[in-house]
């Protein structure tokens, strides 16, 4: 209900941040939307020395044309990646995805720095950045990066960011006309976290699946590509067939959502049915 | 208002709830807003472990921190109670009682209390409980209801030497047929999972002490008056030195049916430090330190002849108790004792309750307590027992309806009205059943998702309680309420209910039936409650008892000041009391409506007492206290259509009818609210919440993301109807509505589930029917 005692220092700029991080001596947490780390925070699951409050930090709010991608500010709230016009044209997977994040509350302080960073595997947009083979940008000390999503998650609530580095942007590719996505989400009640979601995008070749890319929620200790699904439909093996695959090397957790045996049989369905849909769609 | 204009009755109007404008807007008062100067907070510091033994508790760097005002353990606390922390249903005469305190140093559940940390503010009380330091030596623990029962199972209280608390029993043997004989016999086992009320308003105490040595108790209670009188025993204080207060109270469920450590610890420490003290349970705290409901396992028998005659019920009851027996415990699966044979005439009868110990958070009401699972029970046997005799589900039903009322019962009740046939009538003309089965034959044949419909036919006994009633089933108190009706010489009118609303609109109703039977406006009336101070004598609010018992000692007095103002009025018109109507507020004399005089008149004219009949008091005034003569009988006919994914297991509520029969209905919004909430619980239960522990005792579902409370954007929007069998036990007619959604909702849900499976050979899914038991249940079926 009350967390346990903490400095709290507001970050006038990115490299501010980092420099207050580089201060918190390793345990320092940044701040943005807080719905994840509030509620640790409340229960005192998270105990960290220093809050770095990025709310001031405005200029990392947007959504922007980058030629063969899309960047999209790390404090982009949910609301605003769900209703962003260039997000809907040129990757809809992504805006799409943000409007099922929890719940309205949620989606209007939460952001996609936020939930990237979080590391949590049962968040939706990790497996779809993954799935899309996205980018992510972290400034630190020695200046920039760029880290493919495929490296990024390393853990549970783990990431490669180091612990002096802010996540400051997403790059997401532009999806051209051939490529059908989908974004399917199992859960018990509509704020609840997924207890399997699956994130699917289908090159088309003359209405033939010519390859495709899938990204697992919740499968695992991070995101998860399903590789042998994704080999086996580049094989020419049909959607149900492939999909048969979808948890193939996958090792799911058991909880009070699902056992592993229930969450592997999960998402082979909704792999079948993501994939039937991005086909279509 | 004149005699001759006509005014418009409140009773069955859908009046605006009068709560709500201050409950909307922020202004409510509850007690974490109330902070008397000097208010120290407590923490309680609990077990991590369901059982142990609290080797030493260091406290020393706790005591030293900055605000800290005092951190106090089971032993210097224990010359503090004067009696045990109170249980006042001892349902038989050996039943086993275990000491329970309100701090303990063998902690029988995860949660139990082992020391009080009391500082400045609420933050430096939680720092500081983190530093103490408790050894704790962790001992074997139960959880399970039917592993407890085992030989060899750990004890939870070794002194007593088992963990079978009690067995009650009620035979009746009425044709003298034994039931193994009966043509057919449907035999099936249920587990009717744990579950954990979730308030909306958690638990909060606030004990201010007086100068007199009195000391006043604010707490999020749904009972002051019981409190009172408990608490005051748990101190040694005299009952009059303690005043409770119930102010805006956030919900309950029974779950703040109760008298909790937190109470008497806030009440014990107020006085030793001569400060206030607070203490405001977290909503994780809620989950182990607040009494849970149901987790029960029941056999339950229907026998018939092979025409579908039902001749036996006969259920073998299991009942966790938890840890601890809190305030009406071991009494919660004998409220659905005289009732295992539902809305169905059955001449032979027999149950039998075993309450057993569990190192769980104790057990005790909530919503619906005992009468659930009951209904459960009954109505997914009876879906068995029509498939077992090729007969369909409804037409057994019929068959079996009890149709005249008063009613006798095997179980040796008797049920004041009803028509049940009217409810399932009224219940199918809303629902179009051939639509759905065309619907669900369709889908069966085309894939997707399957389409399933289930019913519920039930009654139920509320209106707690007769109090000779339970005298006989041995519980400590009456089931009596009180109301005092006072006409203030302006007209304004007080009334003062010994009920304690929190949630259910009595200020509102309350004022529609004194209104209508005084004649006056709504706004005249104004209802007081949930303050010892103010109504010193009640009975509370619980088991749906409310308006049928405190509502029909409201019209008592009523009919007391109306007596009162005709004697006074017949004395000033020099006529004879008979010679006088009473109508819309005003007395006139027969046959010559000119003569006469509004009550509001008589108010003043008593109040000033310059001419009132000789010997007569001043004032008008009346209080009167109503013992029910039987329990109200609610009844109706439920239905829920669900659809299922069979490849997901996901089942999702579709449509959901409710036909219920609640007697006189006094406001129909509020009614209504009160079944939608009703039914939301039943669902709940059947498709989401389940409190469930490891078989080493913790608690897996410990806050709101484990434990799966549903929102509206699970739920259809429920069809609501009513048909009306007023109760003729009492002149208002009314029933009780508080449980009834409760009561018949899970067991529709769970037969719809099965109905959209059967083709596929499902006969069972345990509660809740999560996507995973449904497609193990689909797995089990095909293999």
């Amino acid at each position: 209900m009350i967390p346990a005692r903490f400095d709290y220092d507001v970050a006038e700029s990115v490299d501010h941040a980092v420099e207050l991080l580089g201060e918190g001596g390793g345990d320092a947490k940044l701040l943005a939307g807080g719905h994840s780390l509030i509620p640790a925070l409340k229960l005192r699951i998270s105990r960290p020395s220093k809050l770095v409050d990025l709310g001031r930090l405005s200029d990392l709010a947007y959504v922007k044309d980058a030629g063969t991608h899309v960047a999209v500010g790390a404090l982009t709230r949910h609301a605003a990646v769900a209703a962003d016009p260039l997000l809907q044209e040129h990757c809809p997977i992504v805006s799409f995805t943000a409007g099922q994040i929890g719940d309205p509350q949620v989606r209007h302080r939460g952001t996609l720095g936020g939930t990237l960073s979080h590391g949590d595997p049962a968040s939706d947009m990790p497996a779809v950045i993954l799935a899309l083979g996205g980018e992510l940008v972290a400034r630190g000390k020695g200046g920039e990066r760029t880290i493919p999503a495929a490296e990024f998650f390393t853990g549970v609530f783990e990431t490669a960011l180091a612990a002096d580095e802010v996540l400051v942007e997403a790059r997401v590719p532009k999806l051209g006309a051939s490529t059908g996505w989908a974004y399917v989400k199992a859960n018990r009640r509509a704020q609840d976290w997924a207890t399997v979601a699956v994130a699917a995008l289908v090159h088309r070749d003359d209405g033939k699946v010519a390859g495709a890319s899938i990204g697992l929620v919740n499968m695992g200790g991070t995101p998860l590509r399903a590789r042998a699904a994704e080999d086996a439909l580049a094989g020419g093996a049909s959607l149900a067939d492939a999909a048969a695959l979808a948890a193939e090397g996958a090792e799911p957790p058991s909880d009070l959502a699902g056992s592993a045996e229930y969450r592997a049989h999960l998402a082979q369905v909704i792999a079948r049915r993501a994939l039937e849909q991005a086909l279509a769609g | 208002m004149s005699a001759t204009e006509e005014r418009t009755a409140y009773i069955g109007a859908p009046v605006k709830r009068r709560e709500d404008a201050a409950l909307l807007t922020g202004r409510a008062t509850y007690v974490d807003n109330m902070f008397p100067p000097g208010t120290v907070s407590m923490v309680v510091v609990r077990s991590p472990y369901a059982h142990a033994r609290v080797k030493s508790i260091e406290t020393s760097a706790a005591k030293a921190a900055y605000g800290v005002v005092g951190v106090l353990t089971a032993a210097d606390l224990r010359d503090d109670w004067k009696a045990p922390m109170p249980c006042a249903w001892p349902v038989t005469e050996d039943m086993k009682s275990p000491d329970h305190y309100p701090l303990t140093d063998v902690p029988c559940y995860q949660g139990d209390g082992v020391a009080v940390v009391l500082a400045e503010s609420r933050a430096q009380a939680q720092d500081a409980a983190e530093l103490v330091e408790v050894d704790y030596e962790p001992l074997a623990a139960v959880a399970g209801v039917e592993k407890a029962l085992e030989s060899g199972a750990p004890l939870v209280h070794p002194a007593l030497g088992t963990n079978e608390c009690y067995v009650w029993r009620l035979d009746t043997d009425a044709t003298g047929q034994a039931i193994d004989e009966a043509d057919v016999v449907v035999t099936r086992t249920y587990f009717q999972p744990r579950l954990i009320p979730n308030a909306v308003e958690p638990r909060s105490v606030l004990a201010v002490p007086g100068t007199t040595g009195d000391v006043t108790l604010y707490s999020t209670t749904q009972i002051p008056h019981i409190l009172r009188l408990l608490a005051a025993a748990g101190l040694g204080l005299h009952e009059t030195k303690l005043r409770v207060v119930a102010p805006d109270v956030g919900g309950g469920f029974g779950s703040k049916l109760n008298v909790y450590a937190e109470e008497l610890l806030a009440l014990a420490l107020s006085r030793r430090l001569e400060r206030p003290v607070k203490w405001t349970e977290e909503r994780s705290e809620n989950y182990t330190a607040t009494i849970h409901g149901r987790d029960v396992v029941t056999e339950y028998t229907l026998a018939a002849t092979k025409d579908g005659t039902i001749t036996h019920c006969r259920a073998r009851v299991k009942a966790a108790m938890g840890a601890y027996l809190q305030l009406v415990t071991p009494g919660i699966p004998l409220l659905g004792a005289w009732i295992y044979s539902g809305p169905y005439a059955i001449p032979n009868y027999s149950v039998e309750f075993t309450g057993v110990f569990t190192n769980t958070t104790p057990t005790d009401a909530y919503r619906g307590a005992g009468r659930p699972e009951a209904t459960y029970v009954i109505e997914r046997t009876m879906d068995a027992l029509a498939d077992e005799l090729g007969m369909d589900k409804l037409e057994l039903r019929r068959k079996n309806f009890i149709e005249e009322f008063p009613a006798q019962l095997a179980s040796g009740l008797t049920i004041d009205s009803g028509d049940y046939h009217a409810s399932l009538d009224k219940l199918l003309e809303a629902l179009d059943l051939d639509a759905i089965r065309a619907e669900q034959a369709k889908r069966r044949e085309n894939g997707g998702a399957l389409l399933g419909v289930g019913f519920s036919t039930y009654n139920e006994m509320c209106g707690l309680a007769p109090s000779r009633i339970l005298g006989a089933i041995r519980y400590a108190a009456g089931g009596w309420d009180t109301a005092t009706i006072r006409c203030l010489p302006t007209g304004s009118i007080q009334v003062i209910t010994g009920t304690s609303p929190h949630g259910q609109s009595h200020e509102t109703s309350w004022a529609q039936i004194v209104a209508d039977q005084l004649g006056c406006d709504i706004g005249a009336v104004e209802v007081l409650h949930g303050d010892t101070s103010i109504s010193s004598i009640g009975m509370d609010t619980y088991g749906s008892r409310s308006l049928p018992v405190g509502g029909v000692a409201l019209y008592h007095a009523a009919e007391k000041v109306i007596d009162k103002a005709r004697q006074i009025v017949a004395h000033q018109l020099e006529v004879s009391p008979e010679d006088l109507e009473f109508a819309d507020g005003t007395f006139s004399v027969k046959g010559s409506p000119d003569k006469n005089a509004t009550l509001a008149s008589v108010a003043f004219g008593a109040w000033a007492a310059h001419d009132l009949p000789d010997g007569m008091e001043p004032g008008l005034e009346a209080t009167a206290v109503y013992d029910p003569p039987n329990f109200s009988w609610p009844a109706g006919a439920h239905a829920a259509v669900v659809e299922v994914d069979p490849e997901t297991g996901d089942a999702r509520l579709v449509r959901y009818v409710a036909v219920d029969d609640v007697g006189t209905v006094v406001n129909p919004m509020i009614v209504d609210g009160q079944v939608h909430g009703g039914i939301t619980q039943g669902i709940s239960t059947a498709l989401y919440e389940e409190g469930a522990y490891d078989d080493e005792g913790n608690l897996q579902t410990a806050n709101l993301l484990t434990y799966l409370v549903p929102s509206a954007a699970e739920l259809p929007s429920f069809e609501l109807e009513r048909t009306e069998s007023p109760s003729p036990t009492n002149p208002l007619g009314v029933k009780g509505v508080g449980e009834t959604g409760t009561i018949a909702s899970a067991p529709a849900v769970i037969n719809a589930v099965l109905d959209a499976l059967s083709h596929l050979g499902v006969k069972d899914i345990q509660m809740p029917a999560t996507p995973e038991r449904v497609w193990r249940a689909i797995q089990e079926a095909k293999s």
